[in-house]
């Protein structure tokens, strides 16, 4: 078969001036406006960082596969989805790639909101690279997948998120582009949805289309795709068949135990401001431990160094589980906690924190789990003004050791968590009395 | 089969109208868009485009006409500003949004592939609409003054608005691109532009520079103005030469700013 799509070496390159940094009050962002007159003056250059989103992928795709790209927040898969599309180009390296290319990296790009759905179809589809023709030719089918039915002539800014999610899908569904780049869009909408976005989507590869799909849905990504990539910080890692690929990325984070730890502030992760020292995950006894058993309580640890004085920061644990879903977060946003915590909303002297976070025993299910830590500012709203996020830094298995799941048939107990809860059940009436 | 190749950017000049034909239908789309959207949610709608001229005719009638007592010949200064207002405000709006255009798109420009050029050049289209509305009050105008075009006014319409296109999309691709690294423009264009109306033959006559005439003329507008006031109020003789140098000043801005753009455009995606 012949080889539709070649990457060879390809990098990209970001530079990370001190314009990237983001500023936390007008005061500091004059200072350093001030401070750049007499820098210049000196011959002092602003500092820029080479940052590698990319670097050295090669790889190739026959005609009609459906390849997995997978990785971390940061790995560079959108990167190279983007570089692959012809919205940024490369730094170096190139990539051939024979067939008429289309990207879909984000659910409803172009649709403009004050524009009726009917619309919306059209605009979205000629900005996605459709003739007016091939529109209106599928415009029926589109509106079918769609299921928005009545609702096709009402502005979509009228819509529920989910009918947008949708209807933009509906759309982008029914390109028909010899090479198709997908990123993470699918992890909107309902289920059934999705699913049905799923089956659409392995349709469209059996009909001899090639399609690169990111997904830090395992499971999706294991149905669709036979091959799949690993990105790990911008370099190509693995590549191979999709269960091998897939149990060496969980590996990669299984492998490195329940601790990790930074001894230096500078190779820390985290912004100039807030560093990340270690995240440990602590048994019931205070001892770290990947495997926890499912009836006991645990706790996760984390420390940082806090170099911004007067900070009021916001620490947060996100636990997400084996299918990418989010199980639950933990801050210490007082709503959210069991006891107040005395350094929420608190200015922060410089210096070393360590927080400690009780995960109750009897909540989680059995299975593998994932940590991100995010580091907010409460000046800002968390994912956007975060000093340190860290994506799957650690991972933990709640194993059953003790049976207590397995004394019946675990079929039935479906859902993401587990938690122990009471149930009473009341013998009311006697049947005789019903018949009567 | 097609066979797309990825690669650094060497720099060389590469308009790829291959490309942009393939994508032609995305011109009416968007200008579809525009005029779609221009006034929803708007109580008299359309009836802005005619508004907006109609009372700046009579502002600036009582300020210049009447108070600062500027000679406007053998035409009546209502009419003499509003026909000078009728391709300034094209200019003027068109110049503004295109400018802003790239800006506006940003989620599309770092999220799908298409050439980028068309999204200025698209934005210009929706106030040809306005254009024309203006201009029925313009013949309502003519009417009420008495006033009878020329058939080299009336024929000299659809070049002028040429001029005026390539003129506007010449200067926006420019500005757009600076746009999308230095916010700077969104703040100064407004400005520059408000100056420029004094620079423009909109209020006075050009005969009031005397001998530094030529000055004006190296805003294309000028001369578009002049030529379209003569031409279609019929009073006094076209001045071609000043026609003609519009003409070839904005089709040069026109090919300076297609260059300016494409050597900026692949990397509008990382810095937008």
């Amino acid at each position: 078969m012949e080889k539709i799509i070649e990457v060879h070496n390809l990098s990209k390159n970001y530079k990370i001036g001190e314009e990237k940094e983001r500023y936390y009050s007008l005061r500091e962002e004059m200072i350093k406006l001030a401070k750049k007159p007499i820098q210049w003056l000196k011959g002092e250059k602003t500092s820029k960082k080479d940052f590698w989103a990319l670097k050295d992928v090669s790889f190739s795709v026959k005609k009609g596969e459906v390849i997995g790209v997978i990785g971390r927040n940061g790995a560079g898969k959108t990167t190279l989805l983007k570089v692959l599309s012809k919205i940024t180009p490369p730094t170096e390296g190139r990539a051939i790639i024979r067939g008429r290319i289309n990207s879909l990296l984000e659910v409803g790009t172009g649709f403009h909101p004050e524009l009726k759905g009917r619309e919306n179809i059209y605009l979205s589809g000629a900005i996605l690279g459709m003739t007016k023709k091939e529109i209106d030719s599928k415009f029926d089918e589109i509106v079918k997948f769609s299921e928005i039915g009545e609702f096709l002539d009402t502005p979509v800014k009228r819509y529920s998120s989910g009918m947008y999610v949708k209807l933009a899908f509906a759309v982008a569904a029914h390109l028909e582009p010899e090479v198709l780049f997908v990123d993470e869009v699918l992890a909107v909408g309902d289920f059934k949805f999705q699913k049905k976005c799923l089956e659409k989507m392995s349709k469209v590869s059996q009909e001899g289309r090639t399609i690169l799909f990111v997904s830090h849905n395992m499971d999706s990504v294991a149905r669709l795709c036979n091959r799949s990539i690993l990105l790990e910080k911008g370099r190509l890692i693995m590549e191979g068949p999709t269960p091998d690929v897939i149990e060496k990325y969980t590996g990669l984070r299984k492998g490195i135990g329940p601790e990790i730890n930074w001894e230096n502030p500078i190779e820390a992760p985290g912004d100039p401001y807030v560093k990340l020292k270690s995240v440990r995950v602590l048994s019931k006894e205070k001892r770290p431990a990947s495997k926890l058993e499912v009836s006991e309580d645990f706790y996760i640890e984390l420390t940082y160094w806090n170099f911004l004085k007067g900070a009021k920061l916001l620490p947060c644990i996100r636990l997400v589980n084996n299918e990418g879903v989010y199980v639950l977060s933990a801050t210490n946003l007082p709503s959210v906690c069991s006891e107040i915590d005395h350094w929420y909303d608190r200015p922060c002297p410089e210096g070393l924190f360590r927080c400690v976070c009780r995960i109750p025993g009897d909540l989680l299910k059995e299975g593998h789990y994932f940590i991100n830590i995010i580091i907010g500012n409460l000046a800002g709203v968390i994912d956007s003004f975060a000093h340190v996020y860290e994506d799957q830094i650690l991972s933990f298995e709640i194993i059953d050791k003790k049976n207590m799941h397995k004394e019946h048939n675990r079929k039935i107990l479906m859902g993401v968590v587990q938690p122990r809860l009471s149930w009473k059940t009341e013998y009311q009436e006697q049947s005789s009395s019903l018949l009567k | 089969m097609v066979e797309i190749i990825i690669k650094p950017n060497k720099g060389f000049f590469n308009l790829d109208l291959k490309e942009i034909w393939h994508f032609r239908e995305l011109f009416y789309f968007l200008s579809w868009r525009d005029v779609k959207v221009r006034y929803k949610q708007t109580l008299i709608g359309i009836a802005w485009a005619v508004l907006q001229p109609f009372l700046t005719m009579i502002i600036f009638s009582i300020f210049f006409g009447k108070l600062a007592g500027i000679s406007s010949g053998e035409i009546p200064y209502p009419i003499f500003v509003y026909s000078g207002l009728l391709f300034w405000n094209y200019f003027a709006n068109s110049l503004l949004t295109a400018s802003n255009s790239l800006i506006a798109e940003q989620n599309v420009i770092q999220k799908v592939h298409f050439p980028r050029i068309i999204i200025p050049l698209a934005s210009t289209f929706v106030f040809l609409l306005d254009f024309v509305f203006s201009f029925i009050v313009f013949v309502g105008l003519m009417f009420y003054y008495h006033f009878f075009p020329t058939l080299t006014g009336l024929l000299l319409i659809i070049p002028s608005l040429l001029i005026t296109f390539f003129g506007i999309s010449g200067l926006s691709l420019v500005f757009s691109a600076i746009n999308v690294k230095y916010r700077d423009v969104r703040y100064a264009l407004p400005f520059f532009i408000q100056l420029l109306l004094f620079l423009t033959p909109v209020i006075y006559p050009v005969s009031i520079l005397g001998k530094y005439q030529w000055l004006l003329y190296l805003n294309p507008i000028s001369g578009v103005i002049e030529t379209i006031r003569t031409g279609l109020l019929g009073v006094g003789t076209i001045n071609w030469f000043a026609f003609g140098f519009s003409a070839l000043i904005s089709i040069v801005l026109f090919f300076l700013g297609i260059l300016y753009f494409k050597k900026s455009e692949r990397f509008f995606a990382d810095i937008i």
